[in-house]
């Protein structure tokens, strides 16, 4: 380091508006957040009172609640969507405009776009379109000679009215960076493939592919963190887990019982349950989409 | 650009990427159509044009006498301004002094700002309604100190993502132009302020509007924080307008319309900075 830095005189001053902010609205929270999940609070914002008796009761709690398990499966069943269908149309996409020569600024920007609208105002959207008497959809399929209305939001279609717009809002997040990866790629490798008489398909199969395995492995982790995120459409689309409880996910749960249900520390044993689930699935994912080394 | 990395210009491939282009601009489209015709058109007739009889403007004269569109409208911009505004500041002179000085506890610092992208909203909320209780600043008839009450938390959730950013940026930048102003008599504030910040600019950018769009979008958030009606964001309107008028579908489609049509132009003109804010966390420099 130059010598201009050695002397600290304003180094407080950079470092402390900063970590000041994180220590008293990030830090001291998630701690006490813990904390708040062995004791009982009946009213938000107000103080804790006692430890709960036993102090692990809420944590019992949670193994015998149903609608945990439903969120904890719909949950699941949202990673695995966020993967095959978000990371997976990403990829396709990306590959095919890395292999189209028009277009790729104007795709970028139109795969794009959905991510910067509130999931609030899609939410909405989508609720339009899935209405029963009738909406978008139910118009559609009348058209092509579909005679009964289909509600899409009673409990056997609800799951799937809830993810596939989760799913098609983040699909433009992974195009965008799958496709700078591919733009990584020196084009002189495919320029000699193909004097070697390699045909697209193979192009893509022996070079792009397992050149861009480290971003693929990035946008899965960042899938199944993001999944365990998504609050704000499923709350707009099915408030408090509608139709009958079924279509909780931990988001919306820990809100349910924070705010609906007022069982505040039930909440925060949620939340907690919610952080280790983060942590521990980023860490399988880790191992399963292991990276490599070229 | 690289014509040299395909050999052909397959015209099939088009459809599938102007097929996937479709779902993502007709819906809006349809919307904003939706959003001048009469309720009952809507459900019969949505593909149509709204012109001749079936346009109407009625949607909005109902939407801007009934909802407080221009209060949500204000709050929301005032909490997104000043947290995007406060979280270059701050950030910026963090990740300028973790980037340029050595000291002890650096590397402790450093994990904790990377801790900071791994705690949800989640897991703080509850704590921090409290402690703001304690301090009397929510759930009060004043203004300010609401909108204070979820700025300083959204804040908070902001800076571990723009001090990475920035770093990483702040990084590049050659520190014989620092010397070069430290010779001159410069102070590192001054440094701070009158180099570094300008030859930032885009990354700042990045940040600000990234910072600016999250908070915007945030529903989750304002649920806990703007509870009353004088004082909600556009998206807890929003929220509030599928459980309050559930059935008045057109009212919806033209509510949906004016909290998005902002938020196209803005996209439209910062486009190269949203995309590279939004993407930027992920995508190792």
């Amino acid at each position: 380091m130059p010598n201009i830095y050695k002397k600290k005189t304003w180094l407080p001053l950079f470092l402390i508006p900063a970590f000041a902010f994180m220590a008293v609205f990030l830090y001291y929270p998630f701690f006490m957040n813990i904390l708040n999940s062995f004791q009982s609070i009946r009213t938000l914002g107000v103080p804790s009172g006692a430890w709960n008796d036993p102090w692990y009761t809420n944590y019992v709690n949670i193994l015998h609640d149903p609608e945990i398990w439903t969120s904890l499966k719909n949950t699941g069943l949202m990673i695995i969507v966020t993967l095959i269908f978000q990371v997976g149309i990403a990829l396709v996409l990306a590959l095919i405009v890395d292999n189209v020569k028009h277009g790729t600024g104007f795709f970028r920007t139109v795969y794009f776009f959905p991510i910067v609208i509130s999931a609030t105002a899609l939410g909405l959207l989508f609720n339009l379109i899935v209405l029963y008497d009738k909406g978008m959809l139910n118009q559609m399929l009348e058209a092509l000679g579909k005679t009964t209305l289909t509600d899409w939001k009673d409990e056997s279609h609800a799951l799937a009215t809830m993810m596939i717009p989760v799913a098609w809002q983040y699909v433009g997040f992974y195009f965008v960076i799958i496709e700078t990866g591919l733009n990584s790629i020196s084009s002189e490798l495919y320029e000699s493939a193909m004097i070697d008489g390699a045909s697209r398909w193979q192009r893509v199969r022996y070079i792009s592919l397992p050149l861009i395995h480290n971003v693929l492995v990035t946008c899965s982790i960042l899938g199944v963190t993001g999944a365990l995120k998504v609050f704000d459409l499923p709350w707009t689309m099915f408030p408090k887990g509608m139709p009958v409880k079924t279509t909780f996910l931990t988001g919306t749960y820990m809100y349910y019982q924070t705010m609906e249900v007022k069982n505040v520390d039930y909440g925060s044993a949620i939340a907690v349950m919610i952080v280790i689930l983060g942590i521990v699935l980023s860490q399988v994912a880790g191992v399963i989409f292991r990276e490599k080394d070229y | 650009m690289k014509p040299e990395r395909r050999d052909s210009d397959p015209k099939g491939l088009y459809i599938i990427l102007i097929l996937w282009a479709l779902t993502t601009i007709y819906p809006i489209i349809w919307v904003i159509m939706n959003s001048f015709k009469a309720k009952d058109k809507i459900l019969s007739n949505s593909f149509a044009l709204p012109t001749g009889d079936l346009f109407t403007l009625a949607n909005y004269r109902k939407a801007f006498s009934n909802l407080s569109i221009f209060s949500a409208y204000r709050n929301s911009l005032v909490i997104s301004g000043t947290v995007a505004l406060v979280v270059v500041v701050i950030a910026g002179m963090a990740a300028y002094a973790l980037c340029r000085y050595e000291f002890p506890g650096k590397k402790l610092l450093e994990t904790l700002v990377v801790a900071g992208m791994m705690f949800p909203v989640f897991a703080t909320i509850i704590p921090v309604y409290r402690m703001e209780t304690g301090w009397g600043i929510t759930n009060t008839e004043s203004w300010p100190l609401t909108m204070l009450s979820i700025i300083l938390p959204s804040i908070a959730g902001n800076l571990s993502f723009a001090i990475i950013v920035l770093r990483r940026y702040i990084q590049t930048l050659p520190v014989e132009l620092e010397e070069a102003a430290y010779l001159e008599g410069c102070s590192t504030l001054q440094i701070f302020f009158k180099i570094i910040v300008p030859l930032c600019k885009p990354s700042f950018v990045t940040v600000a509007v990234f910072s600016f769009l999250w908070s915007y979008n945030d529903l989750f958030t304002q649920m806990f924080f703007l509870r009353r009606p004088e004082m909600i964001g556009i998206t807890r309107l929003l929220n509030e307008l599928t459980s309050q008028e559930g059935t008045n579908y057109g009212l919806m489609a033209s509510a949906v319309t004016l909290v998005i049509i902002p938020v196209i132009i803005v996209y439209i003109f910062l486009q190269k900075y949203i995309i590279k804010g939004m993407t930027a966390g992920a995508v190792k420099g």
